[in-house]
């Protein structure tokens, strides 16, 4: 099976064994899915993450989760590159960009600025059966509205979140979809007759696969530089809501009793500006998989983790030191 | 938070939330009707000011974040010229790229052509920040004019021909007026432009030189089309696009804005359309291009001036001599408020004239576009009252400007003290950047010449006595009784000028009455701006106590009558 793809190593280290980071899934899966590319349909994961690059004091609740509230919210950085990836490829092959993220209905923000970077339709999945959700029922919830948007051709996601960096998400979302993937993306060099060329990284370099489409890209930081929002398309697309943004800016109105809102839904619909909001029920999620049900991960303690200045040690710069450090870190099974 | 040179900057936030546009932007956006045709347009005047706050924010992200760490590396490598070709800096190209993926070229152009029908106001305050993070992009970027030109004063075909490349970043421009004989007088050009009698086409052939980003890909030329004449009559403005028979000869080395290259360039029977009419090359279309590039020059010296001033009150508060950080010194926190309030002062100006720069524009087109019933007697009032204003302003912002960054960054470098006269920090560039503003686009002394016919007119007497009328009460009550006192002085020396029908005094005394009455005017703006928002009663307090004084002693000099700088020039000069 692996034979039908050439592969090639451009590493700096290729002397060492670099343990391949795709994967591919059953035969049978490909062979139905393969389909010549004449325009592209890329899904790509966002997350809405706490900016745990800025953290202040009450960052951490005692309880050792991520007192959310306390951090700004921003776009996961990793997302950003595999957002620019997409639309990337959007400009060389035609298609569209479907920007889908799961959250709080303020999730919206990563939406809104997909939109404003170039992505064309924007999916907020959310509902409050979605809360609690480890990576395993995050993976499955966001399975669930791939298959519901069904005609993808490329999944891409950051390679992993600052919040939690697990980069499991991306990984799992491929399995659970039964597609290959390919991780540490930093370039799609080229999609033919149903076949993506992708450079990705790997320790000390790159190595260029292929994979069959459709496919799941996780994305770099060294990828690209995400394009800034375009100036006329945020002026276009601040307006974009979804349909809880709708009720909040018309409080106290509901879609039974005024006409008004559908109306107005039909004029966003018409203009682009609608953000399509999924629920558990809409992308036929199982409640059992899903938010803290489906979650087997519990927080058990979080430990402040201090290292003491006993813990350092100083290794004389001559040949002897390091033979020596070599020899205990193999003791060590640091090395193997 | 991420860095943001907008969000950062409370000043910058507190003129784009305050500044009266209302006008400007209504009549800009056709009463909000533009908006059945392109989904950004705004609903309405929160709608758009919105929208400019929201650009703010992106724009300011783009500065602190991309364009101002690349900064230091633009001005080592420059831009360079090999085998006739420029080249920008590499940080220049990604800066560029990154502005274009913004969609910020042509931010004043229609939408039509791609543009974002920004006032001139927003505009500018873009251009403060991109030149706080990088001066010499201002350069390239503020080319935009050269759009806005073209809008205005080409035909249909040459709109619909160049705008859509301009806003796409597809093409960039050259403002190509300056020759070796012809400098601060453009009514020398020489270049010379030829109509073939049978097909009707010009050509271009000539020299010149100075030219900023003359490497572009469409130069606006300013070039003698009338054979035999001499002056500024004789004169029209062309369009071209660069090829072959277009050479870049040289580019200068400069001692500063060095990511902005300045060409020396060949015209050789260079193709050309006549923009507009014949002969109003410089009287009508250049001084319009003109004192549009004035205004982005202001913005450019208030960008550099806020970099320098912030330079220095970083360094100022991690420097330690003496035992105590620096910024405890009198002597050194002096100097930083100075900076503070001046700049604080030459941006409330600033944004004073580009709202009359606006409203001039708005009304202008109006009256000339509009339909013949819908203009009223009082629009077209409007529209000469405007230009009239925005004539006297435009100049007194920029000398106050660029004089004002030429000393605030001079500071900020004696702040650094011996450090800062070294290339490790960037304080050293924002002096050198600055040194240029206060002389292209026209010099200071010519700025006061511009201004001076306005001055002694009293354009911006009622605006002011307007602005005195505000209910002051307390410290601003008392601040306003020394602006109006210092006022009556300006209007007697004015008089007394006047009075004397001697043509050389007034020559003489025109730098002392533009800054006394640049004086007047900023302190009442800014008595306005603190009972808009109390915490910038001290920003007006200090403007004025430092400066009604030197205004006032500037007035009782021309009221001296004395002569000696006149009288006594050979002599002295000759010692």
């Amino acid at each position: 099976m692996v034979n039908r793809y050439s592969r090639a190593c451009h590493s700096s280290t290729d002397f060492l064994q670099i343990p391949t980071r795709f994967f591919f899934a059953a035969g049978e899966i490909i062979t139905k899915h393969r389909r010549k590319i004449v325009s592209l349909t890329s899904l790509v994961f966002v997350k809405q993450v706490p900016d745990t690059k800025n953290v202040t004091g009450d960052a951490m609740r005692p309880d050792g989760t991520v007192n959310r509230g306390a951090l700004a919210a921003i776009f996961n950085p990793e997302d950003l590159n595999a957002l620019e990836l997409a639309l990337d490829l959007r400009e060389r092959y035609g298609g569209r960009v479907v920007v889908c993220t799961m959250g709080p209905p303020a999730a919206a923000a990563v939406l809104r600025h997909s939109l404003y970077m170039g992505a064309d339709e924007a999916i907020l999945l959310t509902d409050r059966s979605f809360a609690g959700a480890d990576t395993l029922a995050t993976s499955y919830a966001l399975s669930c509205a791939a298959r519901k948007l069904g005609d993808y051709d490329l999944v891409l996601c950051g390679r992993q979140a600052i919040d939690g960096d697990t980069a499991q998400v991306g990984p799992q979302v491929a399995e659970k979809l039964e597609i290959p993937q390919v991780t540490y993306a930093e370039k799609v060099i080229e999609i033919k007759d149903g076949i993506a060329t992708v450079r990705n990284l790997i320790d000390g370099g790159h190595e260029i696969v292929k994979t069959p489409l459709p496919a799941l890209l996780t994305a770099v930081s060294s990828a690209n530089e995400p394009r800034p929002a375009g100036a006329r398309r945020l002026m276009r697309y601040k307006k974009a809501m979804t349909r809880t943004e709708l009720l909040a800016k018309h409080a106290g109105k509901t879609y039974e009793d005024s006409n008004e809102l559908a109306v107005e839904e039909e004029k966003l619909r018409e203009r682009g500006l609608w953000i399509h909001e999924w629920s558990a029920a809409d992308v036929g999620a199982d409640p059992q998989r899903i938010g803290f049900a489906g979650s087997p991960t519990k927080v058990k303690k979080i430990e402040n983790v201090v290292l003491a200045a006993g813990q350092f040690k100083d290794i004389p710069l001559t040949e002897e030191g390091i033979d020596a450090l070599a020899k205990e870190l193999i003791e060590d099974n640091v090395f193997v | 938070m991420a860095d943001n040179f907008f969000l950062d900057n409370k000043d910058l936030q507190f003129t784009l939330t305050n500044v009266d546009i209302e006008d400007v932007v209504r009549l800009r956006e056709e009463g909000y009707s533009q908006v059945a045709d392109f989904a950004e347009a705004p609903e309405d005047y929160a709608d758009a000011k919105d929208s400019y706050a929201q650009v703010m924010k992106m724009l300011g992200g783009i500065c602190a974040e991309f364009i101002h760490p690349r900064s230091r590396d633009v001005d080592a490598e420059g831009a360079t010229l090999t085998d006739g070709v420029v080249c920008y800096a590499k940080g220049t190209e990604e800066n560029l790229d990154i502005l274009a993926k913004a969609e910020l070229l042509g931010v004043t152009l229609p939408r039509k052509y791609g543009g974002l029908n920004m006032p001139t106001t927003l505009y500018t305050m873009m251009m403060e920040m991109v030149s706080r993070a990088d001066a010499s992009l201002q350069n390239l970027v503020g080319l935009q004019d050269i759009g806005e030109t073209i809008y205005r004063f080409g035909n249909d075909e040459q709109r619909e021909k160049y705008l859509p490349r301009f806003t796409t970043g597809e093409v960039d421009g050259a403002m190509v007026l300056t020759e070796p004989e012809a400098g601060s007088d453009l009514q020398s050009v020489q270049l010379k432009a030829t109509q073939d009698p049978e097909t009707g086409k010009w050509k271009l052939n000539g020299m010149k030189r100075f030219i900023t980003n003359g490497c572009a890909k469409v130069h606006l030329v300013l070039a003698r089309s009338e054979e035999g004449t001499k002056d500024g009559r004789g004169l029209s403005m062309f369009v071209c696009e660069s090829g072959p028979n277009l050479k870049v000869r040289r580019i200068e080395e400069k001692l500063g804005i060095h990511g902005s290259p300045t060409c020396e360039l060949q015209y050789n029977d260079v193709e050309a359309e006549l923009v507009g009419s014949r002969r109003r090359g410089l009287t009508r279309y250049v001084m319009s291009l003109m004192n549009g590039a004035r205004v982005a020059i202001s913005s450019q010296a208030v960008g550099i001036a806020e970099a320098a001033y912030r330079a220095a009150r970083d360094y100022a508060a991690a420097r330690e001599q003496f035992g105590a950080t620096i910024e405890n010194f009198p002597a050194v926190y002096e100097m930083l408020i100075n900076s503070k309030v001046n700049i604080s002062a030459a941006r409330t100006l600033l944004y004073e004239t580009t709202k009359y720069v606006d409203l001039r524009d708005v009304y202008e087109h109006l009256v000339e576009h509009g339909d013949g019933e819908e203009v009223t007697k009082e629009d077209k009032a409007k529209s000469k009252l405007y230009t009239k204003i925005a004539a006297v302003l435009t100049p007194l912002s920029k000398a106050l400007s660029t004089e004002m960054a030429n000393k605030v960054s001079y500071d900020s470098l004696q702040i650094h003290g011996g450090t800062g006269y070294m290339k490790d920090f960037n304080i050293e560039r924002y002096c050198r950047d600055a040194r240029i503003t206060n002389i292209y686009e026209g010099t200071t002394q010519l700025q006061h010449v511009a201004a001076i016919g306005g001055v002694t007119q009293r354009v911006l007497e009622p605006l002011m006595e307007e602005l005195s009328q505000l209910p002051y009460h307390g410290k601003l009550r008392r601040l306003a009784n020394s602006v109006d006192g210092a006022r009556q002085k300006l209007n007697s020396a004015i008089k007394s000028a006047l009075e004397r029908e001697d043509n050389e005094y007034l020559n003489l005394m025109t730098r002392r009455l533009c800054a006394a009455e640049t004086v007047v005017f900023v302190s009442y703006l800014m008595l306005r701006d603190a009972l808009k928002d109390p915490e910038r009663e001290v920003l007006v307090e200090r403007y004025v106590l430092d400066n009604v004084p030197v205004a006032e002693l500037d007035c009782e000099v021309v009221m001296s009558g004395e002569l000696s700088v006149i009288d006594e020039r050979d002599k002295i000069l000759a010692m």
